[in-house]
C-alpha cells in the first residue's frame, strides 16, 4: 500500500457546532503535492463538506493561508515533504481571525484597515497623471520595490501577537503597503496616509516582534518598512519641532 | 463596519478563539520578544542606579564608600549579575532592530543590514573600550 | 502639516535610550557593579571619581545615560503593560502618563543632581 499522511482539520460548522472541533483524513503522501493538494484530495475523494478558500495553486492570489502545526503557511507552497509522514498535520484557519466556517476566516476587518492606509498613489494633479508619465530611476523603483511584492495573504496578520492582542491594530501587511507607496517616488499621499496611522492602533502598536517578516511566504520584509516607517515620522517630527518654519 | 460593501450578506456566527495569558510561550520568537522586552526593566534600575551613584560621588567619601559597599553585598552583585546579562541580551536585540531602521547607499547599492549591524557591534566594543580605559586611568 | 500625537517624539526618546543603553550599560555595569565589587579590577579611587563626575563633559554624558534609557523602559514598561499584563484599553492613557511621568521626574531629579554637585 502507497504511503499515507494523516490531516487533522479544524472543522467549524456553526449551525451545529459553538467551537471547531478537529476531523482526521488519511491522505496520500504524495511526493509531488503541496498542503493545499492533500486538502483537496480531501474535498474530492472524502469529504465534500470540508471548506476552505484557494484560487491560483501558485502563490500569487494568496487565497489559501492556513495554520499547519501551528505555523501560518502560504498551503499552496509548502510541500508534503517538509512533514513526517508518520506525524499528523494539523491544519487550522489563520489564527487571530474570526472564523467563518471549517478553514475559512472572516478577513472584513483586514480589508477595512487596506482601505483606511490608502495604498495607492496619491496626487492633488490627478488630470495630469492620465496624461503624463512618472519616471522612476531604478534607484526610485529600488526604495519600495521589495514591499510591493505583498499578496495580501495575511499570513503576517496570523504570526503578529499585536494582531491577538489588540485586533484594531492596523497590522503588518497594511502599513507595510502604506510604506511602499510612501517610499514611491510618484507619491505625495504621505501626510494623507500619517493622519490614519498617527495612533496607537496604527504605527505605534507595533513593538517589533518581527515574525510577520519571517513567515511571509513572499520574502516581504512588513516588520523592515513599519520600523522605516516610524524613524521617517519620528524625524518628520523632530524637523517640525526643530525647524518650524522648515516644513512646506 | 463602515464599508457597507465589505460587510456579508448575511448575518454571521463566527468563532473568535480567546486568546490564553501563555500567548508569548507559543512561539520561541514570542519569548524572545518578551525577554527582550523586560530587559528594559534592569536598564531603568540601573540608568536610577547610576543616579544614586552620582549623588553618593557628590556627598562626600563616606556616601561613596557606603554606595559601594551597597554593591558589593549579595543583593548587590546578584543584581549586577541580572543587569549585565539583561543589558547584553539588550545590546544584541537591539542592534540588529537599529538596521531596519536605516537605509544607506553606497552610490546605488544599499549597505546590507548586516553591515550595519556589524559596524554597532564593533562600536560597541571600541566604546567599550573607552569607556574602562576613562574610568581605570585614575 | 496636520496636528501629530506625542508619539513619534516619545518614540525617538525610547530609540536613543536603547541606543545609549546598549552600547554604554554592559560596560558600566561590568565595571561598578561586578569587576570592582568583586575586586577582579582594583577600583578607581575616590579624588578620581569625583574628577570625572564634576567635569562638565561628563556630567553632559551622565544625563544622557540617565535621561534617555529612563525613557526607554518607560516605554517598553508601557507596551509590556499593553501587550504582556493586557491591562484594560481603558487603562492604557493613565499607565503611558504614568510612565513617561516617572521617566521625566526621574531625568528633572538627574539634571538636578547633576547641576549643583560640586
Amino acid at each position: 500500500m502507497a504511503e499515507t499522511i494523516r490531516l487533522e482539520v479544524s472543522r467549524y460548522r456553526p449551525e451545529v457546532e459553538s467551537e471547531p472541533t478537529l476531523q482526521s483524513y488519511e491522505v496520500p503522501y504524495n511526493k509531488d503535492w503541496v498542503i493545499l493538494d492533500a486538502l483537496n484530495y480531501v474535498k474530492n475523494q472524502i469529504d465534500g463538506s470540508v471548506t476552505f478558500r484557494w484560487s491560483c495553486r501558485m502563490g500569487v492570489c494568496g487565497s489559501c493561508g492556513m495554520m499547519a502545526n501551528g505555523e501560518p503557511k502560504l498551503t499552496c507552497a509548502v510541500p508534503l515533504t517538509d512533514y513526517d509522514p508518520t506525524q499528523p498535520i494539523r491544519i487550522e484557519p489563520l489564527q487571530f481571525f474570526p472564523v467563518v466556517r471549517d478553514l475559512v476566516i472572516d478577513m472584513s476587518s483586514f480589508l477595512e484597515k487596506l482601505s483606511n492606509v490608502k495604498p495607492w498613489i496619491i496626487r492633488d494633479d490627478v488630470e495630469a497623471t492620465e496624461a503624463v508619465e512618472f519616471r522612476q530611476t531604478p534607484v526610485e523603483l529600488d526604495a519600495y520595490k521589495q514591499f510591493s511584492m505583498c499578496i495580501n495573504c495575511m499570513i503576517c496578520y496570523s504570526a503578529c501577537p499585536v494582531i491577538g492582542l489588540e485586533p484594531e491594530f492596523t497590522g503588518p501587511a497594511a502599513i507595510a503597503l502604506a510604506q511602499r507607496y510612501n517610499l514611491d517616488s510618484r507619491d505625495k499621499g504621505k501626510e494623507e496616509r500619517m493622519d490614519a496611522l498617527d495612533a496607537h492602533e496604527g504605527l505605534w502598536g507595533c513593538t517589533f516582534v518581527g515574525e510577520c517578516t519571517k513567515v511571509c511566504p513572499k520574502n516581504v520584509d512588513p516588520a523592515g518598512a513599519i520600523q522605516l516607517y516610524k524613524m521617517g515620522s519620528a524625524t518628520d517630527y523632530l524637523k517640525s519641532m526643530l525647524l518650524p518654519w522648515g516644513t512646506k | 463596519m463602515s464599508n457597507p460593501s465589505l460587510a456579508p450578506t448575511r448575518e454571521l456566527k463566527l468563532y473568535r478563539r480567546p486568546i490564553s495569558f501563555w500567548w508569548w510561550l507559543d512561539r520561541p520568537a514570542y519569548f524572545k520578544f518578551v525577554v527582550r522586552e523586560l530587559t528594559c526593566l534592569f536598564v531603568g534600575a540601573f540608568a536610577i542606579l547610576t543616579l544614586l551613584q552620582v549623588r553618593a560621588v557628590g556627598e562626600g567619601p563616606e556616601a561613596y564608600a557606603a554606595f559601594a559597599a551597597m554593591l558589593a553585598s549579595p543583593a548587590g552583585i546578584g543584581f549586577s549579575v541580572l543587569a549585565f546579562l539583561a543589558a547584553v541580551y539588550h545590546t544584541v536585540t537591539w542592534f540588529p532592530a537599529v538596521q531596519t531602521t536605516i537605509v544607506l547607499r553606497v552610490g546605488e547599492q544599499r549597505v546590507p543590514g548586516s553591515v550595519i549591524t556589524g559596524a554597532h557591534m564593533a562600536g560597541w566594543l571600541v566604546v567599550s573600550v573607552v569607556v574602562a580605559y576613562i574610568v581605570l586611568r585614575g | 502639516m496636520a496636528k501629530r500625537s506625542l508619539t513619534p517624539f516619545l518614540w525617538f526618546l525610547f530609540g536613543g535610550g536603547g541606543m545609549v543603553s546598549a552600547m554604554l550599560f554592559p560596560v558600566h555595569i561590568l565595571l561598578f557593579g561586578l569587576a570592582f565589587p568583586l575586586g577582579m579590577l582594583e577600583a578607581p579611587g575616590y579624588e578620581w571619581l569625583h574628577a570625572l563626575v564634576v567635569h562638565p563633559i561628563t556630567r553632559l554624558y551622565l544625563f544622557v545615560f540617565i535621561l534617555l534609557p529612563l525613557f526607554h523602559a518607560a516605554h517598553r514598561i508601557r507596551y509590556t503593560a499593553y501587550d504582556l499584563f493586557r491591562v484594560q484599553p481603558s487603562l492604557h492613557q493613565p499607565i503611558a502618563v504614568v510612565c513617561y511621568g516617572a521617566a521625566l521626574a526621574g531625568t528633572l531629579a538627574a539634571g538636578y543632581t547633576l547641576l549643583t554637585i560640586s
